[in-house]
């Protein structure tokens, strides 16, 4: 999704670029995602800031691509299960409201049923996010690309990453010969890494597992994303171990997906039946209903994780004619657009954007995610 | 070893040399139907000359049993207020009440 989203803001910039993916679109961490265009998951920083950027330009997208990519303004709803939860979930939404969050608190059991009718009855109250959205990230994914005119070579891997006697970047090398150009992006998601260090830098994306389940199609049974206030610890904790939290929202085309577990494993694909058995447990004692519905399948994915949690965006200072574009762990497909928007500025000198450019306070941002800021691979050239 | 094809006497239970208890009664949308111990829900419909038993979820058209293996989804029924059997692998049962499925067959719950 961020590759795609870099080709079409580039392209729109009038670069031509070049799309090189060694599986087909949405192979690999889009495909295994949910889809899911948040702000309520994101403490006051960039990764926010970022995010809001994004939703204003997923809004759009959708209106560029209406129906295709199943945009859904649907809202998020966070459940808290205890006062205390309650009260730790209203401190946190306070700072997320001074920082440009829209959000309200919802106050006792009935207010939250008449926002989803089937959550579990007795819960203290939450807090609705309006600007949460969802698209279908495969569909988006290839609709970005399609719309960005970019030449697509799928199935092909890059082996090297081309370099001049300076050191700069000169293109690719993939089985079928050497693709030069004066930029190459690097938006391998979750093999990030590797590329980086196929252009003899260093980038530190680490895989987090997640395990989705996928129920028999529905009726509109949740209307917006709900999810347990403990989701937001999950997503900011740098922890190895199993960490699971009810993530459940419908999808246009009838099944609800159920998440969202966090693990670092490597890549470990096997699939592990404690994990599906606490995520189903999870969702039903948010949505009880659930308990009556039969999960159809499951997917499972890697997100890329960097050690801060925070995305490698823009030009690496370290390789000339290098841009980095991933380590967006579970955000990716949220954070798309603004990526694309900010890797076409670097890509131009700052000429990009439906409105010619970023908007105020973006030079400050994008030094939170200069991709050099690990402090490994310095001086690598 | 050749037969008349138009052979009425040529039945799945024929072919089978199969010698079943006696045939119980199942419902589809409350009329009364035969069915023979061991037939699947879908077996019961097809010998009861009925064809389709489900309408899909947008356009509202008619399905029935496809593969016939459980394979396809395509012959879901719901067979005693539960949505979503598989009519090709249910056993059917005495008294089982099937009911065409419209769409998700949940329509109850939508919010």
């Amino acid at each position: 999704m961020v590759g795609a989203a870099c080709a079409f803001y580039a392209a729109r910039s009038g670069l031509s670029v070049v799309v090189v993916d060694r599986g087909p679109v949405a192979g690999g961490t889009t495909g295994a995602g949910e889809g899911n265009l948040l702000v309520s998951d994101k403490e006051p920083g960039p990764e926010l800031d970022l995010a809001l950027l994004s939703t204003r330009l997923w809004r759009e997208l959708a209106e560029e691509f209406p129906e295709r990519i199943e945009y859904e303004p649907k809202g998020g709803l966070v459940v808290a299960t205890t006062g205390h939860g309650l009260d730790a979930l209203r401190t946190f939404a306070t700072t997320q409201r001074e920082a440009g969050v829209t959000c309200q608190d919802i106050e006792g059991a009935d207010a939250l049923h008449d926002l989803e009718p089937h959550l579990a009855p007795g819960l203290p109250g939450g807090v609705h996010y309006p600007q949460d959205a969802q698209v279908q990230p495969a569909l988006a994914a290839a609709h970005l690309l399609r719309a960005s005119g970019a030449e697509l070579r799928l199935g092909e891997e890059v082996t090297a990453v081309l370099r001049g006697p300076d050191g700069a970047v000169r293109g690719v090398r993939t089985p079928r010969g050497d693709l030069l150009a004066p930029a190459v992006v690097n938006a391998a998601g979750t093999w990030g890494g590797q590329i980086a260090a196929l252009a003899g830098t260093e980038l530190p994306v680490l895989p987090r597992r997640g395990f989705v389940l996928v129920t028999e199609p529905l009726p509109r049974v949740v209307r917006r994303k709900v999810y347990a206030a403990d989701y937001v610890a999950d997503v900011a904790s740098g922890s190895a171990a199993l960490q699971t939290s009810a993530v459940v929202e419908g999808t246009a085309a009838g099944p609800v997906l159920i998440g969202a577990s966090r693990e670092r494993v490597g890549f470990d694909r096997s699939l592990s039946v404690e994990v599906l058995r606490r995520l189903a447990r999870q969702a039903g004692e948010l949505f009880p209903v659930l308990k009556g519905v039969r999960v159809m399948r499951t997917y499972h994915g890697f997100r890329p994780y960097l050690p801060d949690h925070l995305p490698a965006i823009g030009a690496d200072a370290r390789v000339p004619g290098l841009f980095q574009a991933c380590g967006h762990e579970g955000a990716g497909v949220g954070l798309a657009p603004a990526t694309g928007l900010f890797v076409a500025n670097a890509l131009t000198g700052g000429t990009a954007g439906p409105s010619g450019g970023l908007p105020v306070g973006a030079p400050t941002l994008a030094e939170a995610f200069r991709p050099e800021r690990f402090g490994v691979g310095a001086g690598v050239v | 070893m050749s037969r008349n094809p138009r052979d009425t006497s040529r039945t799945p239970l024929d072919l089978a040399h199969a010698t079943p208890d006696p045939a119980f009664e199942i419902t589809l949308d409350g009329r009364p139907l035969p069915a023979l111990p061991g037939q699947s829900v879908a077996a019961a419909l097809w010998a009861a000359g009925i064809l389709s038993w489900r309408t899909t979820r947008r356009d509202g058209r008619p399905r029935g049993a496809f593969c016939g293996i459980g394979s396809c989804y395509d012959c879901l029924a719901t067979v005693n207020s539960r949505p979503n059997q598989r009519a090709c692998l249910v056993p059917a049962r005495p008294g089982d009440a099937v009911t065409t499925q419209e769409g998700t067959g949940r329509a109850d719950l939508a919010v």
